[in-house]
């Protein structure tokens, strides 16, 4: 009896000790980044690696804003993460209802396309896109991304899921009440589906955010770009400003971060019920 | 629900008769399949019209692309598989095609081994695990250039923690990395994992959810240790997942383009230039439309292959 429980504890032990172990380990490279972006730039590789810097440098965190537009860069980013998100949870749930909730011809076809578009890899058709936008006249402007990136198949696919659990009976129960499918959506679905908009909003924004391809492809002019291409830039001219570079990496990094911590219950969800990347 | 609706149908008029009845409702019935169709595409529509134009026409457009001479101040020539003649002789087709399966082949089973033990790891009840799965989670929510920009400077050739830590541990000569032809695809797939990870890990941890807990309990009746009930519970449990979650890394990691561009812009030389960067620099740096759209369907076409026998293998295994 006194041996099972011993093994049990002894068991535990060493999980905890394995987990503890792998986190830290994970979590070195942030901490090495936070660590940096506080010290002084000689000393950001020193030999041993100084786990506690010297002098703690926190007025990198005030000089980088005269260095860079970084302000500029992070209000870019903020601007077309909240127009994209609030584009594509505004369409892909309008949407979405059309596919879960109404039965017409052509519906099942239709959908088949999106989800069959899920699958192919952006990169395959990015080139006949920029070629869209080249002849419309819109490389170099925000449009072209919101677009690009507003009526994503991805909010459509995620939403439906989600609807397809509330039961029929609900809408046919409003229906009777006299409520237009357009009111069923406005008032009772959307109500309904507060987890789900809330996954979908908080993995478009994040990806938003962190997208570096589509700014890299479409944005050119410097007053546009977003914090990644900024960071990016900011890099190539500043290369032996390691910890300047780190101050600006934590700092492209945190906004993001305070989403998530809000929504992490969320993100999660949306994550675990679709799993398909945005 | 605003009002409690009555669950029955409305009274339906008597004194019709049957024919005119059944006639009525036919047409009755032709309206209210004319007014969804209206209806359910007006849902659609909004959505639709973007997709169409943004995504269904572009990878339509991609396909026919790939058969013309199309440059960005020219007007497109059909040539039919003269771009693909050509990519059989680029070097950097091959060279590209090579360093995206090298990549693959290590990003593809490292992801999902490190994804799947964190996720069974993390499935205990334990205090405080919910930490530890936001911890793990950290990488994935970060941004793709902060990401490059530590794990460049953490694989630092000389004084960079992790070369400090090797040769801590005697290694004489630690990889040059990033700036050495035969260590920059290892340094990439060694900061794809840990950045990926915990996305795929939440997928499994979903999972395992559905893995039924009896089914534990019977192992653990039958004397089954932890090995065993991993080999015998939990991995046919998870099948579907597993399954799932091979498909979407594979997909992800075919058209890697973000990291390898901002860690090594596919160098040193061409030791990293991945199938993505190729379709880049030819349809949107140089604006060979063509030949890029023959490229990406080349891209296109080993996804597709590669899911197709994923799918069979998948059918196979259920039987």
């Amino acid at each position: 009896m006194s041996t099972t429980v011993v093994r049990k504890v002894t068991g535990q032990i060493v999980l905890y000790v394995l987990l503890a172990a792998v986190a830290v380990a994970v979590l070195l490279p942030f901490i090495w980044m936070l660590i940096s972006s506080v010290k002084d730039d000689r000393d950001v590789f020193t030999v041993p690696v100084q786990w506690i810097p010297e002098e703690f440098k926190w007025e990198n965190f005030s000089s980088i804003w005269t260095r860079v537009p970084f302000a500029a860069y992070l209000g870019n980013s903020f601007f077309l993460s909240v127009v994209i998100t609030f584009l594509q949870v505004l369409t892909g749930s309008f949407a979405a209802y059309g596919f879960a909730k109404m039965r017409f011809p052509g519906r099942d076809l239709l959908f088949t396309g999106y989800i069959a578009t899920i699958a192919v890899p952006w990169q395959a058709y990015m080139v006949p896109q920029y070629v869209i936008m080249q002849k419309l006249g819109l490389v170099n402007s925000y449009t072209s991304l919101i677009l690009l990136q507003a009526f994503g198949a991805f909010g459509v696919f995620l939403m439906r899921q989600f609807y397809l659990t509330i039961p029929v009976e609900i809408s046919e129960a409003a229906r009777l009440d006299g409520l237009t499918e357009y009111g069923i959506w406005a008032r009772i679905v959307l109500p309904l589906s507060k987890p789900a908009l809330a996954s979908l909003a908080l993995l478009t924004f994040v990806n938003t955010w962190n997208d570096y391809m589509g700014p890299f492809i479409y944005l050119t002019d410097n007053r546009l770009w977003t914090v990644q291409l900024g960071l990016r830039a900011f890099i190539g001219q500043y290369d032996a400003e390691s910890a300047m570079i780190m101050t600006g990496s934590v700092l492209s990094v945190v906004p993001v971060l305070a989403v998530f911590l809000l929504g992490q219950r969320y993100f999660v969800e949306g994550i675990a019920t679709t799993g398909v990347k945005g | 629900m605003s009002a409690a609706a009555p669950p029955v149908a409305p009274p339906v008029t008597k004194n019709a008769s049957p024919g005119a009845s059944a006639a009525a409702h036919q047409a009755a019935a032709k309206r209210r399949r004319r007014r969804n169709l209206l209806v359910g595409w007006s849902f659609i529509l909004p959505n639709f019209l973007g997709f169409a134009a943004l995504t269904l026409v572009p990878v339509i457009g991609a396909l026919a692309m790939a058969f013309t001479q199309w440059d960005s101040y020219s007007t497109p020539k059909w040539v039919g598989l003269d771009n693909f003649q050509r990519l059989w002789n680029d070097s950097n087709f091959w060279a590209a095609l090579q360093n995206t399966f090298y990549y693959a082949a290590g990003h593809i089973p490292l992801t999902l081994g490190v994804s799947l033990g964190l996720a069974v790891l993390l499935n205990q009840k334990l205090r405080g695990v919910h930490v530890l799965r936001t911890a793990f989670f950290f990488p994935y929510i970060t941004s793709l250039v902060a990401v490059a920009v530590v794990w460049n400077m953490l694989l630092s050739p000389d004084s960079g923690p992790v070369n400090q830590f090797l040769s801590f541990l005697g290694v004489d000569h630690p990889p040059g990395w990033t700036s050495s032809r035969d260590w920059a695809m290892p340094a990439l797939i060694i900061a794809s994992v840990w950045r990926d990870m915990g996305y795929y890990m939440v997928l499994f941890l979903a999972g395992l959810q559905t893995v039924p807990a009896e089914l534990y309990e019977a192992a653990r009746m039958d004397g089954a240790g932890p090995w065993q009930r991993f080999w015998h519970v939990t991995l046919p449990g998870l099948r579907p997942t597993t399954f799932f979650v091979t498909v979407m890394i594979t997909v992800s990691s075919f058209k890697v383009f973000d990291l390898v561009q901002v860690m090594t812009e596919g160098g040193p030389g061409r030791s990293t230039l991945v199938l993505s960067q190729l379709i880049f620099r030819e349809g949107i740096t140089q604006g060979r439309f063509g030949y890029a759209s023959a490229v990406s369907l080349a891209l296109f076409l080993i996804c597709l292959v590669i899911t197709v026998i994923q799918f069979q293998m998948q059918r196979r295994s259920e039987r």
